[in-house]
């Protein structure tokens, strides 16, 4: 029984201690059962941080699979799109999977730790998917979750930072690598990822080591801006570069109740994650199919005329609705009035205008806007430090 | 260049039927078979020196006239020993119940029950005549099904509501209750009542109490819409009808390799491009036809790897433990049944004196035990065909329920226990039975798997029950003979409309694949 009648039922992550008392705003959220920071002091100033110095995120609650056994590369390039046997050991892999109708039920990234030993992250609990998917395969599956602590370091001060905190020769990490090192007499496995599109790394830790490398990362940092970011910050700054987001861009295909709600890599423009050449895969049946017949609907990027964040907006071609925004944001480093939607596969060609009906509401006044927007290629926030090696420790 | 157009995996009665139209078609078939002996579950066995018996299904109860007529079975050696055989429900005082196709006749049964009996047969003759209809076509698709698909199901439809308002909302009702109640609204006399609805959980993990009981009743009857009045017997046990399917076969050129089996299928990405056999040999076609059952399939032949994991899923969810065992005996005479006459004798014996009896026998199956009282189908054939015995002595073959595949004990240790308990049984029935015996067998599901390679030795290779019949057979998707992976089809009894020596899994899968005829 919790000694306090006002106490949260909400997990908490191994950081919670430092979180909460960096947490001045105390404003909370739910994240896959664990009590997680919307925002520390300023929302603003922690996109800044992102992007000018570094900003540090608590990923712990990120569902997290161990995977490992004789089967465990079979299987997983069973279970994902991509040929998963180029990857090699110490790398990470962007990784989608489908069900058996090609529908996205999730992303994720995949850590290669060793020979048949993987490790993947994901936005969804899918014990139950992926037990299924184990059949006839020899492998073991573990939900690592909570035996793992997790900190995203991101922004173009990140490798200082880290490497001011003793981890050398991090700077030669290239993007998606992972290296190890001695922190407190235990493994702290440090990775080049993140969902920024910056210079950045995750940090990964067993959990009662998690309060010291906090501490140590923060102390180390402090000439350098470090700053705790929540998740609002840092969901302007996935969209400023264009990342999906699970349950935000595209609903789980194993969440979707009715028929037509959930997309295919296709649709969500992942095609390059799918690769036919390698063994089957689920969902390949009806991707093939898929990559003859069509797409139904087509994620876009978009430009977006004026200031407005075009969030919620329809889209439409004349009269018509033609599509839907999903994340929009008024991104500003890129100085970028952007927005992902989802549109019928026919208006998604880059260049193409569309409108973006767009509603605000200024003291209780509801005004609505039909604002211009262009489909783009890219999103606009790539910076080239993101792939350099060595990183810049500036 | 492929070796063959198709291979058919196992010469079960259904590969068989699959190969002869396929090659009648003008295919270059092969078939391959584990067993020596072609046939499957309709095979002879000589359990003991000179005695042979029908080694898994014992009575000719459906095979379809139009696979016998179409590929001249007579012809190639057919011949029945005995046919239209009655039901004697077996009393322990003699006072037995016979059913003789639409009449009910015995010492007990009264004339509401005569009358009862013939009313029943009349409306369930109906309702198995409109199932006979859905048995000879694919099923249809229920989503996006073409437009052949909405005419087969318009056509199913349409026959319901040609029998007329009464009978179509009766068998709606029916559908979907148990012959228990079915029993119980109908007739009176307990010992006809358990006759009749063995019928229903003959080869099901199923009690007269359990749902989908009255559906078996009704798929067994279909028999009667093929002509038969009752169970007929084999000349030379059920291996008569493999090896007039092996000369059939034979006829239009199909070549038959048995004694050797397949490894697994073989795949190019998902497609299906010959088996490999056991030995290594490679052999290579347009397509390949599995008359093993589904999860044998998938699970062995395909690997679960293969296949994507909806499908695998599917294939691990069809249920499909077998929970009949056979007894053999070899008897040194005819044995005598209290209250039987030697003609009698040749029809089919059935032990089931209540339906609780039943319903008591099926209780330890859900729990992994065996009945301690067991309800069985007693056939004594060598009376009908003196080749399967010596002269002057005998052969008994009898269907023991319930006997569970997963036997929480194990067989091994309980096998024995399980046989002298059968055998001590009939003997209630038939005193000093065993002292006629001079060999015995018996057969758990575990050795029918084993002998005949059906997973979980389930007489329909999965059970046939309303979630797993028609377009749900054997699971959604693969539901028209052809599945998941393509220029692999199914032809075995796991498909519709499903087991029993009938012939249409196997007619129904040929006719699909020379209708889409690419072979490509
Ligand atoms: C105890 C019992 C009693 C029964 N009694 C009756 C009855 O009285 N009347 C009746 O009509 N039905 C009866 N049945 C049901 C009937 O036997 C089956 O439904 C029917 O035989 C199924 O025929 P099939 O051709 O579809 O499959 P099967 O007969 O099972 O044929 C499949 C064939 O495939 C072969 N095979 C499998 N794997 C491989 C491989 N890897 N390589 C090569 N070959 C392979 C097998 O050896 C087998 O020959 C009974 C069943 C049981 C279990």
């Amino acid at each position: 029984m919790s000694e306090y009648r006002d106490e949260t039922m909400m997990l908490k992550t191994p950081f919670h201690s430092r979180v909460e008392a960096a947490n001045e705003l105390n404003e909370w959220d739910g994240w896959s059962g664990y009590t997680t920071p919307v925002a520390y002091t300023d929302v603003e100033l922690e996109y800044f941080a992102i992007r000018n110095s570094t900003g540090v995120f608590d990923l712990s609650p990120m569902t997290k699979y161990r995977i490992s056994g004789p089967d465990a590369e079979a299987y997983l390039n069973r279970l994902v799109t991509r040929d998963v046997s180029k990857i090699k050991i110490d790398r990470v892999g962007y990784v989608i999977w489908c069900d058996d109708e090609g529908q996205m039920m999730d992303d994720g990234t995949l850590f290669h730790l060793g020979k048949n030993d993987y490790r993947l992250c994901s936005y969804t609990r899918v014990m139950d998917w992926m037990s299924w998917a184990a059949m006839g395969f020899d492998v073991r599956i573990v939900d690592e979750t909570s035996e793992v602590a997790a900190l995203a370091v991101q922004g173009p001060t990140s490798c200082a930072c880290l490497s001011a905190m003793g981890l050398t020769g991090l700077e030669e990490l290239k993007p998606f690598g992972i290296k190890r090192f001695t922190f407190a007499d235990t493994e702290l496995m440090v990775s080049r990822t993140g969902f920024t599109g910056d210079l950045g790394y995750e940090l990964w830790i067993e959990p009662q080591h998690a309060e010291a490398l906090w501490d140590q990362l923060f102390a180390a940092g402090k000439h350098y801006m470090i700053k705790p970011i929540g998740s609002s910050a840092l969901d302007l700054a996935r969209i400023e570069t264009g990342f999906l987001q699970a349950g935000v861009d595209f609903v789980p295909a194993q969440d979707t109740v009715r028929i037509g709600r959930s997309r295919s890599p296709f649709e969500l423009g992942l095609s390059w994650l799918v690769d036919f050449e390698k063994p089957v895969f689920n969902g390949r049946k009806a991707l093939l199919k898929e990559s003859v017949e069509g797409s139904s609907y087509r994620l876009v990027f978009l430009d977006v005329e004026g200031n407005k964040p075009a969030a919620n907006s329809f889209i439409l071609v004349g009269p018509e609705q033609v599509g839907t925004v999903t994340s929009a944001a008024w991104c500003p480093t890129a100085k970028s009035n952007f927005a992902f939607a989802q549109v019928e596969a026919k208006y998604a060609e880059v260049g193409r205008e569309l409108i973006a009906e767009i509603y605000y509401q200024r003291e209780l006044h509801w005004t609505r806007l039909l604002a211009k927007c262009t489909v783009v290629a890219a999103a606009p926030f790539n910076p080239p430090r993101r792939r350099q090696t060595p990183a810049p420790m500036c | 260049m492929t070796d063959y157009d198709v291979i058919v995996v196992g010469a079960g009665h259904n590969g068989l039927v699959c190969a002869a139209y396929l090659a009648r078609a003008g295919r270059k078939v092969l078939v391959v078979e584990a067993n020596q002996q072609p046939g499957g579950g309709a095979a002879t066995r000589e359990f003991a020196d000179g005695f042979s018996v029908s080694a898994c299904a014992h009575w000719l109860t459906h095979l379809n006239p139009e696979v016998k007529r179409d590929l001249a079975l007579e012809h190639h050696g057919l011949t029945l020993a005995a046919r239209d055989l009655d039901s004697i429900g077996l009393d322990p005082g003699g006072q037995h119940v016979t059913v003789k196709g639409d009449s009910v006749d015995g010492p007990s049964i009264s004339t509401g029950d005569k009358a009862a009996y013939q009313e029943f047969h009349r409306m369930t003759l109906k309702f198995s005549s409109l199932l006979a209809n859905a048995f000879k076509l694919r099923p249809p698709k229920l989503v996006a099904g073409n437009f052949s698909d909405r005419l087969n199901l318009a056509r199913l439809g349409l026959g319901m509501k040609l029998m007329g308002k009464q009978d179509m909302s009766e068998l709606l009702r029916l559908a979907l209750i148990n012959i228990y109640d079915v029993m119980e609204e109908r007739f009176d006399n307990e010992l006809l009542k358990a006759t009749l609805s063995f019928d229903g959980v003959l080869g099901a993990h199923m009690g007269p109490r359990s749902p989908n009981t009255v559906f078996g009743y009704l798929y067994r009857r279909v028999g009667d819409v093929y002509g038969f009045n009752g169970p007929a017997v084999v000349r030379g046990g059920m291996g008569g009808v493999g090896a007039a399917l092996v000369e059939a076969a034979n006829s239009h050129q199909v070549v038959c390799r048995t004694g050797v089996a397949v490894q697994d299928i073989m795949l190019k990405a998902d497609r299906a491009r010959g088996v490999r056999l056991v030995g290594g040999e490679e052999i290579t076609a347009k397509l390949v036809v599995s008359n093993a059952d589904p999860k044998t399939t998938f699970n062995k032949l395909v690997g679960l790897p293969n296949v994507e994991t909806g499908l695998a899923r599917r294939v691990k969810n069809i249920r499909m433990q077998g929970g009949a065992a056979k007894l053999h005996l070899a008897l040194d005479g005819l044995p005598e049944f209290k209250g039987l006459s030697a003609q009698q004798l040749g029809q089919r014996l059935v032990i089931a004196p209540t339906m609780n009896y039943i319903e008591e026998a099926f209780n330890p199956a859900k729990y992994g035990e065996y009945s301690t009282a067991p309800a069985m189908d007693i056939s004594i054939p060598s009376l009908h065909d003196a080749s399967l015995a010596p002269a002057g002595k005998h052969v008994l073959s009898a269907i023991v329920q319930f006997a569970p595949y997963a036997l929480r004990a194990g067989w091994e240790s309980e096998k024995d226990k399980f046989k002298s308990l059968v055998i001590a049984r009939i003997a209630e029935y038939a005193p000093g039975l065993e002292q006629l015996v001079t060999a015995s067998e018996l057969l758990t599901p575990v050795d029918l798997e084993q002998e005949f390679h059906m997973y979980g030795g389930h007489w329909h290779h999965g059970e046939i029950s309303l979630d797993q019949i028609m377009f749900m057979r054997p699971f959604p998707g693969a539901t028209q003979y052809g599945t998941a992976v393509d220029g692999l089809y199914l032809c075995g009894a796991g498909t519709h409309p499903g087991g029993g020596v009938m012939g249409l899994s196997g007619r129904n899968a040929a006719r699909e694949i020379i209708k889409r005829g690419n072979l490509a």
